[in-house]
């Protein structure tokens, strides 16, 4: 690919990434639609994603929750806000730490596997294989992860944020012996819908991130063993990136709302 | 050294030229192959005959030039019909390219999901599947995975996989690459079997003289990414020409 205008030859690599990374994300919403579906597939990936990272994703969140509280309280015992904790520590996992944490640790867990796999796959001519076969690769190993790491990462979003605010339901039942119904009811009746739909839809940006960078790293994987490593890291690096300027513009899209 | 006869060649490349960056790989590459033939072509690692290979099969898009398979040009086939062709042209690779993540039986049932133009509808595998690894001699090992099998098992479940297309033509790259001696003599055997078998048409890529030996009817030399040479085993065999004896010493 020929950048058409002068670039300082030392951005010229990441607009070409960047170029190409947009080139793969369209043909994936073009193969994503058109039949055969390749559903079997499709529904392991879910199952292997979700599945494997459950456990990551609730201690990650349990040990957010009850750290975030452990913290805050102090300070806000300082202030005579302490009532204010469940509320604090519900909007700020609901809105903001849930997400971009459990996206982070997908990133570091799904993304860094698919580059991997996809990246060995690439090098050891199997992806080849299928494509002499006559199935298509791309819809068989990249629509399928991609697809698979959008609809889970929500599910592990919502998985997180409620270990996470049960985490910090436990500090408070040992600090101020607080009551789990108690605390439930505060966390409800401070949550509101633009409080869950923004993070909800903000979590498929994520999920798309991650499937699409850890796919395009694994399926251009250079030859060689040192090139899948590669894959798998730079997968990780990229979507970290990628996901914290999701987030900046989420946010951004989020407040103009508000202010409307 | 052998002419092109009057029958129509099942494969035909004309002019093939193919370049990485300043490195020409393929320069103005010609073959043919008609029904029936086994074609070895040889070269030294890196004078383009994997590449030329892939570019038959359309794993490598070349810079120019003609390739026509079963009266069809690959320059002018869309992605069905470029799918259609794959059915009947099977690809044995170098490193035998198992999926790793799915057993043998699956293995050999992944070809056949997307065929149903060619197989119909079918409801159990199983048959076609045993029907395979039988021929290659490994009905045994159905349910094993990839990480359990040895190298020379490996060709062979690779070579049950292509076979399960029911292919008019294979194409196989080094297939004895990697082996040790007495595996390759099996790999061979088992390559002649098969085309008498099912009356394939073979180009075999590979550096193994004992291989070209049994096997070939035609030998093509790839040198320099031109036919530098091109005849049976015997004429190249007999042949005085320093660069040709360097391949039979």
């Amino acid at each position: 690919m020929k950048v058409p205008f002068s670039l300082p030859p030392s951005l010229q690599p990441f607009f070409i990434e960047v170029g190409e990374l947009s080139y793969f994300s369209g043909r994936f919403f073009k193969e994503a639609f058109k039949p055969p579906f390749e559903f079997k597939e499709f529904l392991r990936q879910c199952y292997y994603m979700g599945n494997r990272s459950l456990l990551l994703v609730g201690v990650t969140g349990f040990i957010i929750g009850l750290v975030f509280t452990l913290q805050s309280r102090p300070t806000l015992e300082e202030f005579g806000a302490a009532s204010w904790i469940p509320s604090m520590v519900s909007v700020s996992i609901i809105r903001e730490i849930g997400p971009i944490i459990t996206a982070l640790i997908c990133a570091g867990r799904i993304g860094s596997g698919i580059g991997a796999e996809l990246g060995s796959m690439r090098v050891t001519e199997q992806i080849d294989a299928m494509e002499v076969s006559g199935t298509n690769p791309f819809k068989y190993l990249v629509v399928t992860r991609v697809l698979a790491t959008t609809l889970m990462l929500p599910l592990l979003v919502f998985f997180g944020d409620v270990i996470g605010i049960y985490g910090s339901y436990l500090v408070e039942s040992m600090k101020a012996h607080v009551s789990l119904v108690l605390y439930t009811n505060q966390v409800i009746n401070i949550l509101e819908f633009s409080d869950v739909i923004p993070s909800t839809i903000k979590s498929f940006f994520f999920g798309f991130a991650i499937g699409i960078v850890g796919c395009f790293k694994g399926y251009y994987c250079k030859k060689g063993t040192a090139g899948v490593g590669k894959a798998a890291n730079s997968a990780v690096v990229y979507t970290s990136m990628l996901l914290f300027i999701i987030d900046f513009v989420a946010v951004f899209v989020t407040n103009i709302f508000y202010d409307l | 050294m052998s002419t092109k006869s009057n029958i129509k060649p099942i494969i035909e490349i004309k002019d093939l030229n193919k370049s990485f960056g300043n490195n020409h790989v393929l320069v103005g590459f010609h073959l043919y192959l008609n029904e029936g033939e086994n074609l070895v072509v040889m070269g030294k690692s890196g004078s383009g005959k994997s590449v030329m290979i892939k570019c038959l099969i359309g794993l490598e898009q070349p810079d120019s030039g003609e390739i026509v398979i079963m009266d069809k040009n690959m320059n002018d086939i869309n992605s069905e019909d470029l799918d259609e062709i794959r059915t009947e042209v099977g690809f044995l690779f170098q490193g035998s390219a198992l999926y790793d993540s799915m057993s043998v039986r699956e293995n050999l049932e992944f070809p056949l999901r997307r065929h149903t133009k060619k197989f119909g509808v079918i409801e159990d595998t199983t048959p076609l599947v045993m029907e395979a690894l039988d021929s290659v001699g490994l009905g045994n090992t159905i349910d094993l995975m990839p990480n359990e099998l040895s190298g020379g098992m490996k060709r062979r479940i690779a070579l049950a996989r292509t076979l399960i297309l029911k292919p008019k033509i294979i194409l196989y790259d080094e297939p004895t690459t990697g082996l040790d001696p007495i595996t390759s003599k099996e790999i061979i055997m088992l390559m002649k079997s098969v085309q008498e078998k099912y009356k394939t048409s073979s180009i075999i890529i590979t550096h193994d003289i004992d291989c070209a030996r049994v096997i070939a009817n035609r030998m093509i030399l790839l040198i320099d990414g031109v036919n530098y040479a091109e005849g049976t085993f015997n004429e190249l065999a007999a042949s005085k020409d320093p660069k040709i004896e360097a391949f039979f010493k």
